[in-house]
């Protein structure tokens, strides 16, 4: 989780990930973040993320982004 | 002849007055509508006593607001877009330039408009005035005594000096754009446009304009979509959307995150794109995706009112070749100009420079920087002749295509927007406690990295800034150093920095 949320910080410095739920509704991350977290978390855990998983319930919260590397790393 | 932009509404409205004209995929607009509403605003401009004067458009994107740059060329005034994505401190140095007399606004951003300073300029509600009963022999009075050099719209642009400019073009070099284009990119009556563009840039006038001049449709994409690439295809297929012009970036993000496994675009027919390089891998995949379209590369500066320059993509290309920008338009000319001011001959690069019609007025409210810009044609002598240089350099390659090389200044282009780095350094030097700052561009990954001196940390950088930039503008990666590297002749070292970055 720690790993995921200084990817996290690293785009936003000034946006409080462990308690924002709202990232996608409220328009924090936009397209160009959306891409950038993807391919960073590709390359930092053993994942990959596909279309089917690229939804706004997955993106709303570090939390929410977190369950899905972990399904996916149980399933790879 | 026509010498109005109206015209198309005109006789559209005519024509075909109950066709979905705009939507936003919930709400929409016929041509008969459109019409009425902007037909109202006009009335009211006249009513107020604004004409040939610059209008404020401040609303969220939808239907209506494209009504209301219609009424507001209605009433002989010219409309100047702005958006709550617009950094507060952007919005007032746009305001501060036009010194509107109104800012047209909608609920959504009534109570923001009344936060920034308007000089002797009142806000108004485009719900109230959308229905005043319409003055009709006011209005032909000044459709008949409009000329197609007055002015239509004004939209602003980075500028170097962190001030933006606000490119204003007029009814003629506007006409010229939407014939030419249309023909380029085969608009007809069946065209159904998926518009990305936001429209305070230039870039919305090819879905606007030809979706009346051909009794079209277009639907205004919501934003949030082009983050998740499936529900976006499914959105183009449940609208049937045939017609999409988009920059690069938001294409290579359906592509690039596997879109196309789950979901292909059904309709599309012509897909046009510009902004950016195309990388031939991303390419590949949306002309497997969308085998019987029309993909088209589109090149030109806002100056130039709209895109100048075509390419349609038919042969194959190398993963690391680049997609040519092509040839101009008809009814202008580009001239390849070395930094002698002679052409540049085979092979040999030099700036781009456009000829004709399509040249807009230039920046409004701002001589120094519009001459510095428009300026006569260096291969005439005989009469006054403005061209415009771009700033970039092209060449012919060996089948006499013209390519893009680079940039002759520090402006780049990053998800689509031109942006010159040194309107981020000097926002960025401007804030309290920042001693000095510079700005490169990754352009592999994408990435606008900046340096600095001085107090403040990132976090709280970040925070400033977003007040002062459009969000695109925001850099990356920042990082906070004691001394920013010099040359020997006392300039930032951005080299140094390059290889600094480079090496981590």
């Amino acid at each position: 989780m720690e790993e995921l949320l200084e990817i996290l910080r690293d785009m936003h410095p000034d946006v409080d990930f462990e308690s924002e739920e709202h990232l996608i509704d409220n328009g924090i991350l936009d397209s160009l973040d959306i891409v950038s977290l993807i391919s960073e978390i590709s390359e930092n855990f053993d994942v990959t993320i596909t279309a089917k998983d690229i939804v706004p319930e997955n993106f709303n919260s570090a939390q929410a982004l977190y369950e899905l590397v972990r399904r996916l790393e149980d399933e790879g | 002849m026509q010498n109005n932009v109206l015209k198309y509404l005109n006789r559209v409205v005519e024509e075909k007055p109950d066709k979905l004209a705009f939507s936003d995929g919930e709400r929409g607009l016929t041509f008969r509508q459109v019409y009425d509403q902007s037909q109202s605003v006009g009335t009211y401009l006249y009513q107020k006593g604004v004409y040939k004067r610059p209008v404020v458009v401040f609303m969220r994107k939808s239907p209506q607001e494209i009504a209301a740059f219609f009424g507001v060329v209605a009433g002989g005034c010219f409309y100047v877009p702005i958006d709550e994505e617009m950094p507060a401190g952007r919005i007032q140095l746009i305001l501060d330039n036009v010194k509107s007399p109104l800012v047209i606004c909608d609920k959504d951003t009534l109570e923001t408009a009344r936060g920034f300073q308007l000089g002797d300029g009142e806000t108004v509600l485009y719900d109230e005035i959308s229905g005043t009963p319409v003055d009709e022999a006011a209005l032909q009075s000044i459709y008949e005594k409009a000329i197609d050099t007055d002015p239509i719209y004004i939209v602003f642009t980075s500028g170097s000096t962190g001030i933006p400019k606000g490119v204003a073009a007029c009814h003629r070099s506007v006409i010229d754009y939407v014939e030419q284009l249309s023909e380029i990119l085969e608009f007809d009556g069946d065209t159904v446009f998926g518009n990305q563009s936001p429209l305070y840039f230039d870039a919305c006038l090819k879905e606007l304009y030809p979706t009346l001049k051909f009794g079209a449709t277009t639907y205004l994409i919501p934003k949030g979509l082009f983050s998740f690439p499936t529900a976006l295809v499914e959105y183009l297929n449940e609208h049937r959307i045939n017609t999409i012009c988009w920059v690069v970036s938001a294409l290579t993000m359906v592509s690039a995150l596997g879109a196309f496994d789950i979901a292909k675009p059904e309709h599309l027919r012509t897909v046009a794109f510009g902004s950016e390089v195309f990388p031939i891998k991303q390419f590949r995949l949306w002309r497997q995706a969308a085998p019987k379209a029309a993909f088209t590369n589109l090149y030109g500066p806002t100056e130039g009112t709209g895109m100048c320059c075509y390419y349609r993509v038919e042969r194959e290309f190398e993963d690391d070749e680049m997609i040519p920008i092509g040839r101009s338009f008809p009814n202008r000319e580009i001239l390849l100009l070395k930094g002698d001011n002679t052409l540049a001959g085979e092979g040999e690069e030099g700036e781009i420079c456009i000829r004709g019609t399509s040249i807009t007025l230039g920046y409004y409210n701002d001589p120094e920087r519009t001459a510095a810009a428009y300026v006569q044609n260096p291969l005439n002598s005989a009469y006054p002749e403005v061209i415009y240089r771009t700033g970039d350099i092209g060449r012919y390659n060996e089948r006499g295509e013209l390519v893009f090389v680079s940039r002759k200044d520090h402006q780049i282009k990053h998800m689509g927007h031109r942006i010159e780095l040194g309107e981020i350094e000097v926002n960025v030097s401007m804030l309290p406690g920042i001693r000095m700052a510079a700005c490169i561009y990754d352009g592999e990954k994408k990435k606008i990295v900046l340096w600095y001196d001085g107090e403040s940390d990132e976090k709280e950088l970040t925070k400033q800034l977003k007040t002062k930039l459009p969000r695109y503008m925001l850099p990356n990666r920042l990082y906070r150093v004691d001394k920013l590297p010099f040359t020997a002749n006392g300039k930032i070292d951005r080299v140094a920095l390059k290889r600094r970055y480079e090496e981590g």
